[in-house]
């Protein structure tokens, strides 16, 4: 297996995660981000590359805009993860 | 994709937009809206709307951006004809909160006029009535107009509102205005008449964060919608995104160019433990509480006993209905105070000692089960949904997860260490001010800076709030700059000035630096958590200051940038340099403490003696801090000169 000599990701690394399948590479999501955290790339109708992920604010507003459900969702840091508990039955569950 | 999978696979990508360093663009227009969040959108309306050709430059995406781009839950602090409260007691009510540390102009300003600024809203196309019907018969509804309301459901002055359709509605009244909305411009610097500190300001010069191109704007007027300082005493260089309460790229950029420029500040030394910006701590209303988005939320323990609601005498209230009431006597529930006035029902004051006791079991949780139907949609769907960051991160996101608020306890952090409201964060992370009462701008009636030409609208003035409070004052700042732009000639700008801002903004370019702006950020943060925070006397601010000095001698130089967004990352890190300089000269300025300041100054420990009950101004003249003070209440008579500045 081919081994890379890379920096350690920041933490969060995916703040969003894109389907590239279902993605349409139209980049509103890139052009909504009030941190600009992603950048286009050139081949048309690919999806972005997440540049700075550690800069998201999470407001979900690429979320939003994306005309294709299902191709980006948000990813909160697992620090941020809640649980909840079904009052009936007392279930456990977690975000 | 992700950037490491993309690298793996093609290598380093260039960057993908054209880089134009240095390249110089002009444009010209009668009044500049520096910021395009909730003032900056307002401001332009209505400066078109008096027939001004308007611009405005906004660092992200107009159509999104600002503190509530993405929304709101509420409009507070709103007389209106169906209510009997009046903006002079809201006025009272703010200006007995805050010790009298609160803008009468603004606030007073905001309490006329924001019913109106919300019709205007509604007419842009913002919902902020029930006209699904979805909460008929609620009791916070008022069945004619359908209007909710919530925390006082018997005074309705603070409005539930729709926030999420608000700026999508602001930007297409923009467009239609023909106002020339800029995205991706960070403004960088004011310019002024000569190129003098002190002197008109006549436009102001941008950098493209995209590209790095330079932007000279020329304008009559100039209003200064660029929010508050941030990222003085707390950030994350990892958690970033989530280590400030409003946007991490609101910074204080409108502040330290006003301050380099001549501009008046008054309140900049206060400073308050931060609840919100703090990596550890989980983001507002992201889980089961009762405050503010979650009021009047029920709150059990692990075994199910239901958490008692208080009055303001500790008196517990058993019907859920008496949480939205005022208690006897009392004139109206505030929307958040400590003040025995205002005060609204909350959870038992001693719940920490009777959970150490046993008599609650850790954790709690909302109970959004056991509420109404209508009291868990308009927490639930309607607040939570609408409130900027909890609509797509939490409802949405929540529910795609299986969380069903008809089944489910939503657990709380409080007591377990995360709590946002009530922060486990420690006392030297600390903030401006999140909510309202934060240092700026000093003002006139006409929401102008003491620099001609400059207004300023939002959290850009010294003690703002709200998106209420943003609103109408961008607003009236709008119409005022208009009036001011027709009259005037524009001046040309000075050309040694622009030499100037364009040497400072691209100093790091080609620097083969030690360090990035994060690891800039984070120092900073350490070194007003020591010299600046909860301990303070004239030798620590004072080695505060020459740390500042030292890091701009020896460190700004070597700050390296790879492309035009790193580039404007650096340079919102000067700016909360900037920023930091201004709370550390203020803070040497009031040579007293104050119990509503927050602040502490140990050689002078006496709390607001009589003598320092005002407000210290201070202004920066190349360099040189020039210091004067004035009245708490300096705006006078509220009534009589609003009404002669409306006529």
């Amino acid at each position: 297996m081919k081994s890379f000599a890379l920096p350690n990701n920041t933490s969060p690394a995916s703040p969003v995660i894109i389907d590239a399948d279902i993605c349409n590479g139209c980049n509103k999501c890139v052009n909504i981000c009030q941190v600009d955290l992603m950048i286009p790339v050139r081949k048309k109708g690919a999806a972005p590359i997440i540049l700075y992920p550690e800069e998201c604010w999470y407001c979900g507003c690429c979320v939003e805009i994306c005309p294709e459900t299902g191709a980006i969702k948000l990813n909160p840091p697992l620090i941020q993860r809640v649980r909840w508990k079904r009052k009936k039955t007392g279930e456990h569950f977690r975000v | 994709m992700d950037w490491k999978t993309s690298v793996k696979s093609n290598g380093i990508m260039e960057w993908p937009y054209p880089v134009r360093y240095h390249d110089e663009i002009e444009l010209e227009t009668d009044v500049l809206v520096l910021g395009g969040g909730i003032a900056g959108c307002f401001a332009a309306i209505a400066a078109a709307k008096a027939g001004s050709r308007v611009i405005v430059l906004e660092k992200g995406a107009a159509l999104r951006s600002g503190s509530g781009g993405t929304g709101c839950d509420h409009w507070i602090n709103t007389p209106h004809p169906d209510s009997s409260i009046t903006a002079e007691e809201i006025l009272d009510w703010e200006v007995k909160f805050s010790g009298g540390y609160c803008n009468g102009i603004s606030r007073y300003i905001a309490a006329r006029e924001s019913y109106e600024t919300l019709l205007e809203l509604e007419a842009m196309g913002g919902k902020i009535r029930d006209t699904s019907d979805e909460f008929e018969g609620a009791a916070f509804r008022d069945e004619k107009s359908k209007f909710l309301f919530a925390y006082d459901y018997e005074n309705r002055i603070h409005f539930r509102v729709w926030g999420s359709t608000f700026k999508p509605a602001l930007y297409k009244a923009c467009r239609e205005l023909k106002v020339n909305i800029k995205d991706r411009l960070m403004v960088t610097a004011l310019l002024t008449a000569n190129g003098m500190a002190g002197e008109r300001v006549i436009g102001a010069m941008a950098l493209h964060t995209r590209t790095g191109a330079f932007y000279i704007i020329k304008a009559g007027a100039v209003i200064n919608c660029l929010s508050r300082h941030q990222r003085n005493w707390a950030f994350s260089t990892e958690l970033r995104g989530i280590s400030s309460f409003r946007p991490p790229q609101i910074v204080g950029d409108g502040h330290a160019m006003a301050w380099r420029a001549g501009a008046e500040f008054t309140m900049m030394e206060k400073s308050v433990l931060t609840s919100f910006g703090s990596g550890n701590v989980l983001p507002p209303y992201s889980h089961g509480n009762c405050l503010n988005t979650w009021f009047p939320c029920s709150m059990i323990d692990a075994k199910g006993s239901e958490i008692p609601y208080q009055n303001r005498d500790n008196m517990i209230i058993p019907d859920p209905a008496d949480r939205t009431r005022p208690a006897p006597g009392q004139k109206f529930l505030g929307e958040r105070t400590t003040d025995y006035e205002y005060k609204r029902p909350e959870l038992i004051g001693n719940l920490k000692e009777k959970i150490e006791q046993g008599e609650y079991t850790l954790p709690l949780y909302a109970d959004l089960p056991g509420m109404s139907e209508m009291d868990r949609k308009a927490i639930w769907g309607l607040m939570v949904g609408e409130e900027g960051k909890t609509g797509i991160p939490v409802r949405d996101l929540y529910q795609i997860a299986g969380f069903d608020p008809e089944m489910d306890l939503l657990q709380s952090y409080m007591f377990l260490g995360s709590d946002p409201m009530r922060g486990s964060v420690r006392p030297q992370e600390r903030t401006g001010g999140e909510i309202g009462d934060a240092g700026g701008l000093f003002v006139d009636w006409e929401l102008k800076t003491n620099l001609e030409g400059f207004y300023a609208a939002g959290d850009a003035l010294f003690a703002g709030n709200y998106f209420y409070h943003a609103a109408t004052t961008g607003r009236y700042a709008g119409k005022n700059a208009a009036r001011f732009a027709a009259k005037v000639n524009k001046f040309s700008p000075n050309r040694e000035q622009i030499k100037k801002e364009k040497t400072r903004i691209y100093l790091p370019l080609g620097k083969k630096g030690r360090m990035e702006w994060k690891e800039l950020n984070m120092a900073m943060c350490r070194i007003m958590q020591d010299y600046c925070s909860e301990y303070k006397n004239e030798e620590l601010l004072n080695i505060g200051l020459a740390w500042f000095d030292d890091i701009e001698k020896n460190e700004l130089s070597h700050v390296s940038v790879d492309n035009p967004h790193q580039l404007v990352r650096t340079l919102e890190v000067f700016n909360v340099l900037t920023c930091n300089r201004m709370i550390l000269q203020a803070s040497l300025a009031r040579k007293a403490s104050s119990k509503y300041l927050h602040f502490h100054r140990l050689d002078y420990p006496e709390l607001d003696p009589e003598q320092w009950r005002k407000w210290i101004v201070l202004k920066n003249l190349d360099g040189t801090i020039e210091q004067s003070a004035k009245p708490l209440n300096f705006w006078q008579s509220l009534v009589d000169i609003y009404e002669s500045h409306r006529s």
